[in-house]
């Protein structure tokens, strides 16, 4: 548990530095000029760690923690990736079905911007992470993979990493990421439903608004 | 609740008891955690309101002696004399593990932990340099409370332990007999044995220090945040990193209600009066 808030930002912006394990399975092209998301979804675990990893080692200012920078590079280089709206449905579990459009949209937008403001103060420690990829089996016409990581820093021991990914019309998308055992869909799940039942979906957007604002208060 | 987690790896009781109680001072004195309506309802944690109690407790006295102590740990000592003291007592534990891989069942991982301990007591200096890992022999973890899950034993309801933290009524069987197969607990004088037992407590609340960071800003409820990932992790770790996977409903079926729905609707998800939390 050395690391675990290393690991967890190795799961969203997790790099390689010259990974060397190739994808067991490729049903995709897995060129070097394809575009990101038409690849593998192993190849495009794999791929996005090293494009963040390289652009966080060629800037000082995201070595150091800067969370504006942060919050920009993950916009633009990671959630493109991942499917915001399959995970906060999954975390809010039942209550999704009675909340309006509104809601959906405002709960999508808050869960998204505290997984932003949380996991990306930390990126700043992961630079020093290898990935590698462990075996995974995939048939050709699988739309829902685990792809399965080891995040290996220069000391201390391999992170277990896991991502689920879904096959939509825009390519892979990653929907729920795992560290140390822990899936993190899973683990929002309760706090969510226990809102719920409290203060009903309108409590929880409140609840999830509150947390953003103090964590915008505080240094990242 | 970073106490509780930093705990999870202490496992003598009475010496560890003794020194606590010397230093604990004013953190009996705490008033009580606040505990939802819906608390108990979970089936996994049907002494929800005990364990809330607990964690409340353990923070407070994780706030007032041991915080400050890793603190300072972590401020003067550097990382690669922390790396060094935190790999000793990793080979130390590689003696449990390899009994328990040896109740799991799993020869070769056991022969590979022996290995690990040989190895990395001898060219690693006591455990100081983890050769063996560099060797392509890696750490495993294992304990009683996996072997027990491994044999079949369900995890049992969530319990938290006074100082010690998490853990579920198997884990706290495994938790007692691990007291027995700890080498530290062997250690002779006395003297040496509290001190390397304090030292691992430091070193290991001292690692936690990221994770705390990163819990305070994640978890919407620590303790439920807390529980939840203890519970999935210790799933994991009983079947090694391939734990059966349940399929979580996608409610993506309904389209979105035209309005709010009316007051009044039975259903445990939007209650009539919202409740002051």
């Amino acid at each position: 548990m050395k690391t675990l808030q290393r690991a967890v930002i190795s799961a969203m912006l997790v790099a390689a530095a010259g990974s060397s394990v190739a994808p067991v399975l490729a049903q995709q092209s897995t060129a070097a000029n394809a575009p990101l998301a038409q690849r593998a979804p192993d190849v495009l675990v794999r791929d996005l760690s090293n494009e963040v990893l390289e652009t966080i080692r060629k800037d000082k200012s995201l070595q150091g923690g800067d969370p504006a920078k942060l919050n920009q590079l993950v916009d633009q280089k990671v959630l493109p990736y991942v499917d915001f709206e399959k995970m906060t449905r999954l975390a809010v579990g039942r209550g999704w079905r009675q909340a309006t459009a509104e809601q959906r949209q405002a709960l999508t937008r808050e869960f998204r911007q505290l997984l932003v403001r949380t996991y990306s103060g930390a990126v700043s420690q992961v630079s020093d992470h290898k990935v590698q990829l462990r075996p995974m089996r995939m048939a050709a016409t699988d739309t829902d993979v685990v792809v399965r990581t080891n995040a290996v820093p220069s000391s201390g021991e391999p992170i277990q990493l896991d991502y689920r990914l879904e096959k939509t019309d825009a390519g892979w998308k990653i929907y729920d990421v795992n560290v140390l055992g822990v899936w993190l869909v899973e683990n929002y799940r309760s706090s969510f439903s226990s809102e719920i039942n409290q203060g009903g979906v309108d409590g929880l957007i409140k609840s999830l608004i509150e947390r953003n604002k103090s964590l915008d208060g505080k240094k990242a | 609740m970073v106490l509780a987690t930093a705990l999870i790896r202490v496992r003598s009781v009475p010496s560890l008891l003794r020194m606590l109680l010397l230093a604990l001072g004013g953190a009996l004195a705490a008033g009580c955690a606040t505990i939802p309506p819906d608390a108990g309802r979970n089936p996994a944690d049907p002494w929800e309101r005990y364990n809330r109690h607990m964690s409340e407790f353990n923070d407070r006295v994780d706030r007032a002696v041991l915080k400050p102590v890793a603190q300072v740990y972590s401020d003067y000592l550097p990382t690669p004399v922390r790396d060094c003291v935190g790999n000793v007592f990793s080979n130390f534990g590689d003696v449990p593990t390899a009994l328990n891989n040896l109740l799991q069942a799993k020869p070769a991982d056991a022969v590979s932990d022996i290995c690990r301990v040989v190895i990395n007591s001898t060219v690693g200096l006591l455990g100081c340099f983890d050769v063996a890992s560099k060797m392509g022999l890696p750490r495993n973890d294992e304990d009683f409370g996996q072997t027990l899950g491994w044999w079949g034993s369900g995890p049992g309801p969530f319990f938290v332990w006074p100082f010690l933290g998490p853990s579920t009524v198997r884990d706290s069987v495994g938790r007692i007999v691990g007291f027995y197969t700890d080498p530290v607990d062997y250690l002779e004088p006395t003297r040496l044995r509290n001190s390397a037992i304090g030292l691992r407590l430091v070193d290991t609340r001292a690692s936690l220090f990221p994770a705390e960071r990163l819990l305070e800003r994640a978890a919407l409820d620590r303790y439920q945040f807390v529980r939840d990932a203890y519970l999935q992790r210790r799933n994991n770790q009983v079947y090694d990193g391939n734990p059966p996977r349940p399929k979580l409903d996608d409610w993506d079926d309904e389209p979105p209600p035209a309005a709010p729905p009316a007051t009044g609707l039975p259903g445990a998800d939007q209650p009539t009066v919202p409740v002051p939390r």
